[in-house]
């Protein structure tokens, strides 16, 4: 299959997390799937007149386009126009390169939360009016229609991370390899659901202090964050620390909190990212899925039961007090 | 006289063009252009000053660390704190690590491949690049992948991933290690220096370290580094894409004990100190619009119309009038390190190559020390809370040299953030003084054949500086 990767408006930081696929690693990976890299910014040879030439050989048809991947938000200014992003040396913005391109894929892949739904590259003011590919923030359609489909039938699929993980690109790409990408393996936002159908939350190391609700005040604590921290892992999909990241990471056992990066609209929390915002001295965007009653009167229960091993590890940047299992006592 | 408009530029980091009048098969003058505007400036005006760690270090996927330093360093700045001793080991092994994994990236993914092209056939290294580094089949190129993944093994420990963490606090790190994860942080530095000796240079890493000399690196013959250096020889790399000779670095590294290596500004063999307030940004030639100002007063208001006079969104910072390089050249010359001294009479693609091979050397050395040097039982994080009111700077060197943040908080939220990277100094465009930036200058000269669309001189050149465009404009 032939794949063409277009770098938009984002920090290439997508491309560099794929870099670091292990087992195998992503050359070896793609070659063994036979997917035939057409063009990628970073790491194919060819480039000026020849990146060119490629580019219109998949525009007129001559070279097939299997998979477009495309990283980076679309911005859309100035005054609609594209022009804050020209794709050098074609004078035409990547905005329409992406509409002409796209239709012509079998699958498109939004790769990382700014090709997804706008990402970092809109937070604030969003000064060169970025979007996504085929969302808007939370609202469906981008530079791409609402109803836009694949000639595979399939959306865009949305690979949201900031960055995304290697697997989550490097799955999806064998997913489709192995023909087995359809609609039903997409969630609501038509991202991947192998890795959106968990929260950040699974298997988070500080699952004991959340239970207790033994929170962490200030970074570098070992409690949980949700209550002080902003961190909303319990909120926000993604298998990081089921999978984790680099060997072993994740952002919680990094000792900071999840902002929800594989969302739309992470970018502008409306509080400080590292700050929960709370109403009476209660954190707004509790579980979502848990009535709120239930959580405050679970968690003012718990509070109370905290074991002082937790209480103190809590407040601590280092196991304090360790467990003693009852068998094990002399 | 011709004119060539090289893009997509690619293997580099981010969208490039360069535009080239050609003369009598030379460039007579170039033009480069970063094509692609954000705003992270603008989209920081207003936010809470802590905001700032999550959202610089997204400017760039590749310096994401570098960035993160940064920020950290200025609201460090601002809010007149420091970081626990410890905590700038910490602190420097991440950023250590991310230089280190860059300046790879750089040698197997970005700049080796041009020499696999048919170009060079005939040449007796040709067949032996060929193998080791055609462009995403390379055998060297794998391995480098792969040793490189695993050096990130380090952030995955102190920073939970790579790239964007928010590890690096102002006051300190998030992530206190154990004494078991630093043997095994050392444990995977191993790994890597036996990449490096085993591929990249062939040798024990002090004998790469113990050449002082020009005349001592055209001797080296082994790895990955010794099949550069014939190919460069032989190609007369060394006199290629020289540029302005004015080398500058904030140094690297901030540690208890002062930064690791120098600060300073070295022009014709002086060294001289480096003046933070003497930068600043033009925008005469850039899509910007308003004056040429210090980036403590500067801000970031892009032209719509996109004018006639300008043709990059990037601005030109100059220090003291004039342009500056910025890199693991310059910073090695700084440093006064004796090989980047040496290799400084020559200026050009060989010596940008050779001070980022002694840069990997130095860095893995400097990695090992460091994590020996992690005490898990001391503090890895104070006591910090943002001013009401106040500036600060934050100056760090990232893989592809010198990056500032400037930072201005006006109760309580951020009233101004300017940002002046690596590549904004390399790659600016023309300053008030039409002034060409340091590629731009660096490109004077460089041979063109008649019926070449995309030339290899001018690739060798570009690609020696290793340039991250989303960095540029941000």
């Amino acid at each position: 299959m032939n794949l063409l990767w277009l770098q938009s408006a984002g920090c290439g930081g997508c491309t560099m997390s794929l870099l670091c696929a292990e087992d195998p690693n992503v050359l070896d990976l793609l070659e063994d799937a036979g997917i035939h890299i057409l063009w990628h910014p970073a790491i194919s040879e060819a480039t000026g007149d020849e990146a060119r030439t490629l580019l219109e050989d998949v525009r007129s048809g001559a070279a097939k386009l299997d998979i477009l991947c495309v990283e980076g938000s679309i911005v859309t200014g100035p005054k609609g126009t594209g022009r804050y992003h020209i794709l050098s040396g074609t004078g035409r913005p990547m905005l329409d390169w992406v509409r002409e391109l796209a239709p012509l894929a079998e699958h498109v892949l939004a790769v990382g939360t700014c090709a997804a739904f706008g990402g970092i590259t809109a937070a604030g003011s969003n000064p060169a009016s970025a979007v996504g590919l085929q969302y808007d923030g939370g609202l469906l359609g981008g530079v791409l229609p609402a109803d836009f489909r694949t000639t595979s039938g399939l959306p865009v699929v949305n690979i949201a991370g900031c960055p995304t993980h290697p697997d989550w690109v490097t799955e999806t790409l064998l997913l489709i390899v192995a023909g087995a990408m359809d609609a039903d393996m997409l969630d609501d936002l038509q991202r991947p659901k192998f890795y959106a159908e968990h929260l950040i939350h699974h298997a988070c190391p500080k699952n004991e202090f959340y239970e207790y609700k033994a929170s962490a005040r200030k970074l570098s604590e070992m409690g949980c964050m949700m209550e002080h921290l902003g961190c909303v892992g319990t909120q926000a999909v993604g298998d990081c620390n089921i999978r984790t990241w680099n060997g072993g990471g994740s952002c919680t056992r990094g000792g900071y909190p999840c902002i929800a990066c594989t969302s739309p609209e992470f970018e502008n929390p409306r509080h400080a990212f590292t700050e929960t915002p709370k109403v009476a001295g209660i954190p707004v965007g509790l579980p979502s899925d848990m009535p709120k009653a239930w959580f405050m009167a679970l968690a003012s229960l718990s509070k109370a039961a905290t074991p002082d091993r937790i209480s103190r590890n809590a407040s601590a940047d280092r196991i304090e007090v360790a467990p003693k299992p009852k068998r094990e006592r002399p | 006289m011709t004119q060539l408009v090289v893009g997509p530029f690619n293997r580099v980091e981010g969208d490039l063009e360069v535009r080239l009048d050609v003369q009598d098969g030379a460039v007579e003058a170039a033009y480069a252009n970063s094509p692609l505007f954000r705003g992270f400036e603008k989209m920081l005006a207003g936010a809470d000053p802590r905001d700032a760690l999550t959202i610089t270090p997204r400017i760039c996927g590749i310096c994401s660390i570098s960035q993160s330093v940064a920020a950290a360093l200025a609201l460090a700045d601002a809010a007149k704190v420091e970081m626990p001793q410890q905590a700038k080991l910490a602190a420097a092994v991440l950023h250590g690590v991310e230089n280190l994994a860059d300046h790879i990236t750089h040698f197997y993914l970005f700049f080796m491949p041009d020499f696999a092209r048919p170009a060079y056939e005939g040449h007796d290294w040709y067949d032996e690049v060929v193998t080791r580094f055609t462009a995403t089949r390379g055998t060297s190129q794998k391995a480098a992948l792969d040793a490189r993944a695993r050096l990130f093994h380090i952030t995955g420990v102190l920073g939970g991933k790579w790239p964007h963490t928010l590890a690096i606090q102002p006051a300190g790190v998030t992530r206190a290690p154990t004494a078991a994860e630093r043997v095994r942080m050392l444990s995977t530095l191993k790994g890597f220096r036996r990449f490096l000796e085993a591929h990249l240079f062939g040798a024990p890493l002090e004998d790469f370290l113990a050449l002082e000399s020009r005349a001592d690196l055209a001797t080296w013959r082994t790895g990955d580094a010794g099949l550069f250096l014939r190919a460069a020889q032989e190609l007369g790399l060394d006199g290629l894409g020289v540029g302005p000779r004015r080398y500058l670095s904030y140094g690297a590294y901030p540690m208890a004990s002062g930064r690791t290596t120098r600060a300073g500004l070295w022009v014709d063999g002086q060294m001289g100190a480096f003046d933070p307030t003497s930068i600043v940004e033009h925008v005469s030639r850039s899509w910007m619009t308003g004056a040429a100002a210090h980036p403590f007063e500067g801000y970031t208001d892009p032209d719509e119309d996109m004018s006639e006079t300008g043709y990059s969104w990037c601005k030109a910072p100059r220090l003291d009038g004039l342009t500056a390089e910025v890199g693991a050249l310059a910073r090695g010359i700084v440093d006064g390190h004796p090989l980047a001294l040496s290799v400084a009479a020559d200026g050009g693609v060989a010596a940008r190559i050779a001070g980022r091979l002694l840069e990997i050397a130095r860095t893995q050395i400097w990695l090992e020390e460091w994590v020996t040097a992690l005490d898990p039982a001391q503090r890895f994080m104070g006591e910090f809370e943002v001013p009401k009111d106040g500036r600060g700077a934050g100056l760090v060197e990232a893989a592809r040299g010198s990056l500032g943040h400037w930072l201005t908080i006006e109760d309580g939220r951020i009233a101004n953030y300017q940002i002046i990277a690596p590549t904004t100094w390399n790659f600016s465009p023309r300053d008030e003084n039409d002034a060409p930036g340091p590629l731009e200058a660096a490109l004077v000269g460089a041979p063109v054949a008649a019926c070449d669309k995309t030339p290899l001189s001018v690739q060798h050149i570009v690609r020696s500086f290793d340039p991250c465009m989303v960095c540029t404009v941000h």
